[in-house]
């Protein structure tokens, strides 16, 4: 018996070793800087964590669905510069609604190429990376885009507003989190995205349209990053266009953090939200350590290795390869 | 034979997993140049005990001996390298690579520098592979070959060391009758050089043929060993079960309904020419034949997974196009796809959403998936077909293979499909629970349903069949009716024998 539970603990080990970690990390920070536990200081690292998390929750149904998405930095400048340029040409009104209409677009094109024209979607949204920066730069002629009369518009409310005390983006975070869990956890088409990720072939065999749920799953993805893009034209009301440069691999970091297996078929909104948050929080410590900024590129590509590390060690149910 | 050391022999092993005690004290062994059975109901912890012996799992408690030295094996490369091969019941073959490239893999033939003697290694391979008898060489890619053709790559893999115990598990289960009789060879050869051999299987023939005693396990416990000449069927399945089986053939015959499938000169290429033949409501129909005669593909054709060259489908009379699984399951038809892992199941999900999957979009309320619809079908089909899991929230990867194949024969049944059409549907599954998936064929053919059971086991087409319709190579060269077949005639018919066409 004692023997069972040594292996019980080096489940848990290997399955919560990152919440372990993260904790570990949290307690640490904390003594060295007392403010990293203040009410205002976590507050705002949730709300800064916001942008990233809203496109996470959407990586999360492809990653899911068996596929990557590492167009979404680059989509997301994209819908950023044209919110913002729209803005003053057409008026926020119209302008919030054809930048939905044409991100969506963009994830129905990836969609319809992983999906239905089952080509590798690591090749095909690396491609659409360069190019959808390439349509920005197109869009933008390389130019910052800023919006002309920056106090006069009602547009800042997604980025600066607060709802009773709270800020708008951590609420639209939260509001989306829970939607989209509930169609991840609760729906038939959730279930159908667990299916075609974790055994297509299976999915086929049991009258699942798998080249339409792949599709979707980039419908919602690219759904999420125009969120993403929205908070961030209306935070800043003014943005290069190089603004979501990087975030895919950050974005994967938090979801394969939350437990997400790469090889699709496993992972939660519920973790992937606790993987965004770890990220934060472990970049806002350093920052707070008063490590340069740029430290955090290295440090994120430490907690990315971590996480696919134990994700393979939580599987095998060791830390190590037992064939060498 | 008592005076001789045992090759194998382990001591009160105990093995568990969460919410699982799937070994309790379980001891046996097994004696140089014997062929020790293994048998149990599935989920009885046969396979659990064969990965303790083969490194794969450590046991809780219990200790094994190899020649009576106290051993501790970790991985599976320890557990070869003393002498103990195993071959699984689930393939473990990597498709991309060649035959000789998975019978070595880890220990290929090196020349200097590290470089691979690809002279030697197919060269050995090909020796191997001749003894074994099989149509396919060194360099075939082993997604190239059938399930059958994988599983003989995969005994080949125990071939390439001199064991001292070798242990099969479930072997049969995909192989045809002609390679079942090179592999029983292969086992009377290792069986000469003095190899221990422990075999595990569901078919009381194989066990009763090449066998020297039977162990039986139940719920993870030993039950106790019987010298197979000096036993019989009854006694091994009292043991395993706890109760004696009504074996008789079912004869209960019933009212017939109309026609409600009909293929009319039905082709797919090379895989099968100009098939017909119709099912009424009410009626079983079965394939039998070689693996390789057309069967799962004509299966699959129905299905909407294959497009037919020529040909009509009609049901209920009306010529109909199915075009995918969902047009067919929209048209009533279900199948039960001959590989569970491949095509079956995700292995990953849990039971309920496994068995409920085609129907989810059915099961809801509101816009949520509705638990407790879903959990009504689960446990009516787990008691139905006496699912052994500790709970629908158990991974299906965690069941025994025999439940994961109930698994999947639940979630097809559960769609109450007007045609449904199963393709080896006890491939692994214990004896009891074989006849009582039989029964429940028969009664779903009484209910008015149209059955076609596909089927490469004799007894079993015999033992289900109205009709019995016999395939050799892409045609169909007779039908029987229940009357009239005789397995000397249906015997003649898969082999392409001609002869008494007539009539
Ligand atoms: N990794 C696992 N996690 C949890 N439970 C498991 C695991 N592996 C096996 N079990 C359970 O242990 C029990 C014994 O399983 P095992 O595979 O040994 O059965 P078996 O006798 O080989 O059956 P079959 O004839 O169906 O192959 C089953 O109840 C199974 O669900
Ligand atoms: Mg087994």
């Amino acid at each position: 018996m004692a023997e069972l539970t040594k292996q019980g603990i080096g489940r848990v080990l290997a399955k919560q070793g990152i919440l372990i970690a993260f904790v570990v990390f949290m307690i640490g920070f904390a003594l060295a800087n007392p403010r990293f536990i203040a009410v205002d200081n976590i507050s705002g690292v949730i709300r800064s964590s916001a942008i990233l998390g809203v496109m996470a929750l959407g990586v999360t149904f492809v990653v899911i669905g068996g596929n990557l998405d590492l167009s979404v930095g680059s989509m997301m400048s994209f819908s950023t510069i044209v919110v913002l340029d729209l803005h003053d040409k057409i008026g926020p009104t119209l302008a919030i609604p054809a930048m939905f209409g044409l991100t969506l677009g963009l994830g129905a094109f990836i969609g319809f190429l992983v999906g239905y024209l089952k080509l590798n979607s690591l090749i095909v949204t690396l491609g659409m990376l360069s190019a959808i920066h390439g349509l920005t730069l197109t869009w933008s002629g390389g130019q910052n885009m800023d919006i002309a009369d920056k106090s006069g518009t009602w547009f800042s409310v997604f980025g600066q507003g607060n709802i009773a005390g709270v800020p708008v983006p951590i609420l639209i975070f939260a509001g989306l989190a829970i939607v989209l869990s509930l169609i991840l956890s609760k729906t038939p088409f959730g279930r159908k995205v667990y299916a075609v990720g974790g055994n297509g072939k299976a999915a086929t065999f049991s009258g699942i349209p798998r080249a339409r749920i792949v599709f979707l799953t980039y419908l919602i993805s690219s759904f999420c990053v125009a969120c993403a893009g929205l908070l961030q034209a209306s935070r800043s009301l003014g943005s290069q266009n190089t603004v979501g440069q990087g975030l895919e691999l950050e974005v994967l970091a938090a979801v394969i953090l939350g437990g997400a297996s790469l090889l699709g078929g496993s992972g939660t909104i519920f973790k992937t939200v606790i993987g965004v948050l770890i990220l934060g929080f472990i970049q806002n410590g350093l920052l707070l350590m008063g490590l340069a900024f740029y430290v955090q590129y290295v440090v994120t590509w430490v907690i990315i290795i971590l996480a696919v590390w134990l994700d393979i060690a939580a599987k095998r149910g060791r830390l190590l390869s037992q064939i060498a | 034979m008592t005076d001789q050391t045992p090759v194998l022999r382990l001591e009160d092993i105990v093995k568990t997993f969460p919410g699982v005690r799937a070994l309790d004290g379980v001891s046996f062994s097994v004696l140089p140049g014997e062929v020790h059975a293994l048998m149990g109901e599935n989920g009885a912890g046969k396979s659990t005990l064969m990965k303790v012996l083969g490194g794969i799992l450590q046991p809780n408690e219990g200790r094994i001996f190899i020649e009576e030295e106290p051993t501790v094996m970790t991985t599976p490369v320890q557990a070869k390298a003393k002498g103990v091969v195993f071959i699984h019941q689930e393939l473990s073959l990597a498709d991309e690579l060649t035959v000789a490239e998975n019978i070595w893999l880890g220990e290929l033939p090196l020349k200097s520098f590290g470089r691979v003697n690809w002279a030697k290694l197919y060269e050995d391979t090909n020796a191997i592979l001749k003894t074994l008898n099989v149509g396919f060489d060194a360099k075939t890619r082993v997604g190239d070959l059938s399930i059958a053709n994988q599983q003989m790559v995969e005994i080949a893999r125990a071939l390439t060391v001199d064991p001292k115990a070798v242990i099969f598990d479930e072997p049969t289960a995909s192989l045809t009758d002609a390679e079942k009789v090179v592999l029983f060879d292969v086992i009377s050869d290792l069986q000469s050089k003095g190899v221990g051999i422990i075999y595990i299987s569901h078919r009381m023939e194989e066990i009763f043929k090449i066998t020297d005693r039977i162990s039986v396990l139940r719920d993870g416990q030993y039950r106790g060993t019987l010298n197979t000449r000096e036993t019989d069927e009854e006694e091994v399945t009292k043991l395993m079960i706890g109760r004696s089986l009504d074996l008789s053939r079912n004869e209960s015959h019933h009212e017939m309904g109309d026609v409600a499938l009909e293929v009319r000169g039905l082709s797919c290429g090379k895989l099968y020419q100009d098939v017909s033949f119709n099912v009424r409501k009410g009626e079983v129909l079965g394939f039998y034949g070689l693996v390789g005669a057309g069967r799962t593909e004509i299966a699959e054709t129905l299905f909407g997974l294959r497009d037919p060259s020529a040909g009509q489908i009609l049901l209920n009379g009306q010529e109909v196009r199915i075009k995918s699984p969902i047009d067919a399951i929209a048209n009533g038809i279900s199948l039960v796809p001959e590989d569970r892992k491949g095509q079956g199941l995700v292995l990953g999900m849990n039971c309920r959403d496994n068995m409920t999957l085609p129907q989810v979009d059915d099961l809801t309320a509101g816009p949520f998936v509705s638990d407790g619809a879903e959990i009504a079908i689960f446990d009516q089909y787990r008691d139905k077909l006496d699912i052994r899991t500790p709970g629908w929230r158990q991974t299906v990867g965690n069941l025994s293979g025999g439940n994961q194949q109930k698994i999947v024969i639940g979630k097809w049944l559960s769609m109450r499909p007007e045609v449904l059409i199963v393709d080896e549907p006890t491939r692994g599954i214990d004896v009891g629970s074989k006849s009582e998936i039989h029964n429940l064929i028969r009664d779903l053919a009484a209910q008015g349903y149209a059955v076609i059971v596909i089927s490469s086991e004799m007894p079993e087409v015999l033992h289900v069949s109205d009709r019995i319709v016999a395939m050799y190579s892409g045609k169909v060269m007779r039908e029987f009716t229940s009357d009239e077949v005789t397995e000397d005639s249906l015997i003649q018919a898969i082999s392409g024998i001609t002869a008494d066409k007539v009539a």
